[in-house]
């Protein structure tokens, strides 16, 4: 199978790779998937004043997994919480291309946004 | 070096320039059918396709009058089962395979049970990838008529205790098909001291043409006889009828006569390059597991998984190494290597498996490139690995509640 460009280059680029604490003021955590299934996806953010100011990401994954998760730290950095919730998984799907059988890697990083910001809410007494 | 290298060498092999120089007088200057027996056209064919076929004889320890061509290993597994399950279906309805077969052998099993009635034992492997033959000496009914159990296994190479399993046969009078599709020309394979009757193999695994493949089927002690899956102008003694493909018999021929010469000190030099791989990778990184068995595998044959890393990742990361995975990413199925899951690895590991290939071709410049880069690959996507990250902190992975997708 022939990846996109875009993911090969945040396959080879990654944008935002890394963690932050868990337990610093701001940040929030979400992870999803599980080894047996292949996939695990950690994305973190870093909230100042209800905008996202910082994202990181870590991946187990194929390269459609890594790119997603990748491509969702640039785009959740400068978004306000709300702003982030509304990323779908459609919007990566067509960014990068992904074919019908990795599209569940775009679903994944959609979970692992929503996870990261639920977290981030619970933690700062703001959850729905 | 010359890139891409080419590890995958278990999937297919390039041909060897001494088998397409064999070849190419039979595609245009002597283009006969071997079965046109009224002029020197056909005989010139017909003298070649024998020389062929008592080379490929040879390499198994087999009668040239007991090989029947076919396209392929699928085919001649196909033909096998099939065949012997229609000629002999009066005297029972059961099969014994094991369930690290190849898909060929499986699918046709499955096939027979869904069509025809037929029931299959599909027995379990240790966690090396062996058969235990006393699993299938238990197995046997009165129903009985035919053990498929493959000699190597294509993706941890595990070789199986096949003399043992021939002799259970023999002793119980079933018929013993192997699919030696891997084993043939890569490690001594003798049908007579194996208790072989029939045996599927073919020319592209072996540095020969893709098209051509061969059945094994004894002709004495017992005479076996099979029904054709194809039918027509009564070729191969009205086994597999079609007009044969010439050209590729004569490759197939060339390449089982290197093989035979070579294979003493070319079994030796892969052993030698797969173990310095093995310790290169081994040396460098930590939590790397062997899957299959240690000793009884394939000379050429690597199979690792590395933990916290994804295998089609890996695959992506050296993309200029033909490699492949036993991650679910690489199959269309969406579900990891099935034969590593009866081995009892976990799917994780499955997902983190990686093949390794080596063959006639491979230098150890390559294996050498291949040690450096996957080591540099898995450290820098363990760096990217949640799972990594958190088995470093001292978590176990196995107590953590995954939200399973």
């Amino acid at each position: 199978m022939a990846y996109s460009e875009k993911v090969v280059d945040h396959f080879n680029n990654p944008r935002n790779m890394g963690s932050f604490k868990k337990d610093e003021e701001g940040v929030g955590t979400g992870i999803v998937g599980a080894p047996e299934c292949g996939d695990v996806m950690k994305l973190q953010i870093k909230v100042q004043d209800d905008k996202i100011v910082d994202a990181k990401f870590k991946t187990f994954g194929c390269g459609s997994a890594i790119a997603s998760s990748s491509l969702a730290t640039e785009w959740m950095k400068g978004r306000t919480i709300e702003e982030a919730g509304k990323i779908k998984n459609t919007e990566i799907v067509q960014e990068l291309n992904l074919p019908p059988v990795k599209i569940h890697c775009s679903v994944l990083a959609e979970d692992a946004i929503k996870a990261a910001l639920n977290d981030y809410k619970k933690k700062h007494g703001k959850s729905e | 070096m010359k890139f891409p290298l080419y590890l995958d060498n278990h999937s297919t092999t390039p041909m060897d320039p001494r088998v397409l120089e064999t070849m190419l007088p039979y595609f245009v200057e002597k283009f006969g059918n071997a079965a046109s027996r009224n002029h020197a056209f056909g005989w010139e064919a017909e003298e070649a396709v024998e020389q062929a076929r008592k080379q490929i004889a040879r390499l198994i320890h087999a009668d040239s009058k007991e090989i029947v061509f076919t396209s392929g290993a699928t085919e001649s597994d196909n033909l096998a089962i099939k065949g012997v399950m229609e000629m002999y279906r009066e005297k029972g309805d059961h099969i014994i395979t094991c369930l690290t077969e190849h898909r060929a052998v499986l699918d046709t099993a499955k096939a027979l049970e869904a069509k025809k009635g037929i029931k299959v034992t599909y027995l379990p492997v240790d966690k090396t990838g062996r058969v235990n033959p006393d699993d299938v000496r238990n197995a046997i009914t009165e129903k009985t008529i035919l053990i498929s159990i493959m000699m190597a296994n294509n993706e941890i190479g595990t070789i199986n205790p096949v003399k043992e399993i021939g002799k259970i046969a023999k002793e119980k009078g079933i018929l013993f098909h192997c699919d030696a599709t891997q084993g043939v020309g890569k490690i001594p394979v003798d049908v007579q001291e194996m208790g072989i009757d029939l045996m599927a193999f073919t020319a592209h695994k072996i540095y020969g043409p893709k098209g051509v493949g061969a059945l094994y089927v004894r002709k004495k002690a017992p005479r076996v006889r099979i029904a054709p899956l194809i039918d027509g102008g009564g070729h191969e003694r009205g086994m597999r009828s079609g007009t044969l493909p010439v050209p590729l018999i004569v490759g197939f021929g060339k390449a089982c006569e290197l093989c035979e010469q070579e294979m003493p000190t070319e079994s030796v030099r892969l052993a030698a390059l797969r173990d310095r791989l093995q310790a290169g990778i081994l040396k460098s990184l930590d939590e790397v597991y062997l899957n299959g068995h240690p000793t009884q595998r394939l000379p050429h044959n690597l199979n690792l998984s590395f933990a916290y890393v994804e295998g089609e990742s890996l695959l992506m990361g050296v993309k200029e190494i033909a490699l492949s995975s036993g991650s679910a990413c690489t199959s269309a199925t969406l579900e990891p290597s099935y034969v590593l899951r009866a081995l009892g690895v976990g799917s994780d590991l499955a997902h983190s498996s990686i093949r390794f290939g080596l063959g006639r071709f491979n230098s150890e410049e390559e294996i050498d490139y291949t040690i450096t880069r996957i080591i540099q690959i898995v450290n820098k996507l363990r760096e990217m690995s949640p799972l990594y990250e958190m088995a470093k902190e001292g978590i176990d992975l196995k107590t953590v509640q995954w939200a399973a997708h």
